[in-house]
């Protein structure tokens, strides 16, 4: 199972990549592998401010449908809209081109409660 | 939680194991959406050995399978299959099921892997006459190998011509080395093949012949979650979702199998929901807009009200949109009949549709 060591994790099995004050959200690799094949991304929440944990998108794959936790709070400012298009990526390329939400975070000592690459593997019993 | 005697094989091919109906089953090996293309284009292999066999023989055993099935074993004749329900006193069902003629005065009765039990007791109950019954769902396997290559690409297993065994038709004979196999052109994916019976010990042998013959056919083992995709997208009944023990054999459509040439439990309501007419009805509908609806979800009319509930659904592989089936009333039952299912907080538009949803060219 592939957990860069240079990201945060979420128990709800999300990555967080910070750049300045954006935090970059997608799933995890494993995330994806027990989805199966992803068929929608929906992210219905641009431009909104929510809370740490509220439901900020829904991921529907062939066989069942997940929501999308928000690992900070915050704005979102950004949705990866090629998913509209390529929902595949998310399996392909989680970490990369399959990324869904930029995020303007409000409280920088959330970012510090996010698992480390090793408690996440760890969580997952990789 | 039991594993069947492919256990082995499935986890060296890397496959997704999941519990389901008491066992340890593959979900995935691929991903299911290859695994879909590959039975509805070339052939796919299941092993869906947790499904239930039992052996009803003797004197009496036609007389025991007139009073449990819907349909009419009188029909049957040996090396015939015949699809039938169970019905309960109550108005429900108690399982579907394959009946199959073996031979004079005995028949296999195959049932869903979670029902095994309930049908073993419900069907000892109604035992009244003594037929001989064994329940060998321990002992046998069944591997599912369906597409429209399937009869080209396993020709070379057998002495029987397989093209020649019509659809719910079956022989006893040699496959892949074993002697006394049952070979069914029977399936649940609506892509024609066979179903495989053979004992567990022979199993084994049998997969990898399958495999070996299969491989210039491009064969690939096919999860549960295929499954699932295949036979909706056929618009067949999962026991469980679509049909259960509160659910009419005439509400849900299966009207075809339900024959009332003859007396069985709980026939004269049925015969009166018949001509009386039900209140609901087991439909078929394609989502309007890129969305799929779930096993629960809520279904309304146009003008937001409750009409029904989905029992089944998914996105469909083979034509890219969501699916599903769900009981409505009666009087949105109508092919083309515009309905909205509600997922999430949303009531996405969806039209009634004449099933099955896919059918091969």
């Amino acid at each position: 199972m592939n957990i860069p060591a240079d990201l945060k994790y979420s128990k709800d099995h999300e990555w967080v990549k910070i750049e300045g004050d954006i935090a970059i959200v997608g799933i995890t690799d494993f995330a994806q592998s027990e989805l199966g094949d992803i068929v929608y991304v929906e992210v219905d929440t641009v431009d909104e401010t929510l809370d740490k944990e509220e439901v900020f998108g829904t991921v529907e794959a062939v066989k069942t449908v997940s929501d999308l936790f928000m690992p900070i709070s915050g704005e979102i400012v950004e949705f990866n809209e090629t998913l509209e298009e390529e929902p595949e990526l998310v399996n392909s390329d989680a970490y990369g081109n399959g990324w869904m939400v930029k995020i303007k975070f409000s409280d920088a000592s959330e970012v510090e409660d996010l698992l480390t690459p090793e408690a996440y593997k760890e969580l997952i019993g990789a | 939680m039991k594993n069947t005697a492919l256990y082995d094989t499935h986890v060296e091919l890397n496959a997704k194991m999941v519990p389901f109906a008491g066992y340890n089953m593959p979900v995935q090996y691929e991903g299911v959406t290859i695994e879909h293309q590959t039975v509805r284009e070339g052939v796919g292999v299941f092993d869906v050995s947790h499904m239930g066999e039992f052996l009803v023989s003797g004197p009496n055993a036609l007389e025991l399978i007139q009073k449990i099935s819907s349909n009419d074993a009188t029909k049957l004749t040996i090396g015939k299959a015949q699809y039938a329900c169970m019905p309960n006193e109550n108005g429900g069902i108690v399982d579907d099921l394959i009946i199959y003629q073996i031979k004079e005065e005995q028949y296999l009765l195959v049932v869903n892997a979670s029902n095994i039990e309930k049908d073993w007791n419900w069907i000892s109950a109604h035992n009244t006459m003594n037929a001989d019954m064994r329940n060998i769902s321990e002992e046998y396997s069944l591997l599912a190998i369906q597409g429209p290559k399937a009869v080209e690409a396993m020709q070379s297993l057998t002495s029987t011509d397989l093209s020649a065994i019509k659809y719910y038709h079956f022989e006893v004979n040699d496959f892949a080395g074993i002697e006394h196999v049952i070979i069914s052109a029977t399936g649940y994916t609506g892509s024609g093949g066979f179903e495989i019976y053979c004992k567990n010990t022979e199993v084994k042998q049998v997969w990898d012949k399958v495999m070996e013959a299969g491989a210039s056919f491009g064969i690939k083992p096919i999860g549960l979650a295929a499954r699932d995709t295949l036979r909706l997208e056929m618009g067949f009944c999962l026991y469980g979702n679509d049909i259960n023990d509160e659910t009419s054999p005439i509400e849900a459509g299966l009207g075809w199998i339900t024959k009332f040439t003859k007396d069985f439990i709980n026939s004269e309501n049925l015969k009166a929901q018949k001509e009386n007419g039900v209140t609901k009805k087991l439909v078929g509908f394609k989502m309007n807009e890129k969305a799929i609806p779930r096993h629960g979800y809520e279904i309304l009319d146009t003008e937001g009200k409750t009409i029904g509930e989905v029992t089944s659904g998914t996105m469909s592989p083979s034509l890219g949109i969501g699916i599903g089936l769900g009981y409505v009333t009666i009087a949105n039952s109508n092919i083309d009949t515009q309905i909205q299912i509600q997922i999430r907080k949303k009531q996405i538009p969806a039209t009634v549709v004449k099933l099955p949803f896919y059918s091969n060219k």
